[in-house]
């Protein structure tokens, strides 16, 4: 299968959740399409690691090289993880004080 | 047709309708439950590259973890259609011209790259196998891994923190 096709897949997924976040106007699922993008990206940085394996795998039977990619997405996950816990207790307390997580009223900071 | 590019289809195929569906759907809960989809279609995908941990990391974290959060935090606020707030129709025509837009622009950047690199889909290499990763992380990564574990500190303390009723208000 030809990288392109990941490429492809990747760029339709980020705009998907481009188009999500600027259409909705609930603030959860604005969260949740930022976690497709993260999503987007990770599975092209495998891809492309994946796609550097079979390249250096040609010269030489036993290398590692494209390992730093994987963990690469590893470590965004684990960021990804942290930021969903902050930014859902956010959301939770700004719920609890105007009473909805409509956008439009999360205004405060322009007054 | 090989059953591995059958499988890229039908994966492909899942991720993108559910990211649609997550977008487009009323419910937030049935938003929470396409983004699942997404997210087991994209843990096939890491398969099919032979990653394999990032394969079940993915699911543990994402699909099990984040999502149980984010259903509890929807079923806490008790939302539904009803009271899902809505765009006005221009501003929504608006958005999705700008997105359709961007996928055009680097769709057309990145075209010229077909042809020239092939052969994601061979399954050999084992650099996405537990062991391999565990060694690199555990020797060349091992500084990031521990800061990382800070991180998971400081965020836990301040989701505590913003969680707690406060006595005396800050915001107001």
């Amino acid at each position: 299968m030809p990288i392109n096709y990941y490429i492809l897949l990747s760029v339709a997924l980020f705009s998907i959740g481009i188009v999500g976040v600027l259409t909705r106007r609930n603030a959860i699922i604005i969260f949740m399409c930022i976690e497709i993008m993260l999503n987007a990206v990770n599975l092209l940085l495998v891809a492309f690691s994946k796609m550097h394996h079979l390249r250096a795998l040609v010269a030489d039977r036993a290398t590692t090289v494209g390992t730093d990619a994987q963990l690469f997405v590893f470590f965004i996950m684990v960021v990804a993880a942290a930021e969903v816990t902050v930014g859902l207790a956010i959301i939770v307390m700004l719920y609890r004080n105007i009473h909805s997580v409509d956008i439009n009223f999360l205004n405060r900071l322009k007054h | 047709m090989s059953i591995l590019e059958i499988l890229f289809w039908f994966l492909t195929a899942l991720a993108l309708f559910g990211a649609l569906m997550v977008v487009f759907s009323k419910n937030p809960v049935h938003s929470v439950l396409w983004l699942i989809s997404v997210f087991f279609s994209i843990s096939g995908h890491y398969i099919l590259l032979n990653a394999q941990f990032l394969a079940i990391v993915n699911m543990i974290v994402y699909a099990g973890a984040i999502m149980v959060l984010f259903l509890f935090v929807i079923m806490l606020m008790n939302m539904n259609t009803e009271s899902e707030p809505q765009k006005s129709k221009w501003l929504r025509i608006a958005a999705s011209l700008s997105g359709g837009s961007l996928m055009l622009v680097l769709v057309a950047a990145l075209k010229d790259t077909s042809g020239k690199v092939t052969g994601v889909f061979k399954v050999e290499g084992n650099i996405g196998l537990i062991k391999n990763l565990g060694q690199v992380l555990f020797t060349d990564y091992v500084l990031p891994f521990e800061i990382s574990s800070v991180l998971f500190l400081s965020a836990m303390v301040g989701a505590v923190l913003l969680g707690k009723k406060e006595t005396n208000s800050i915001i107001s």
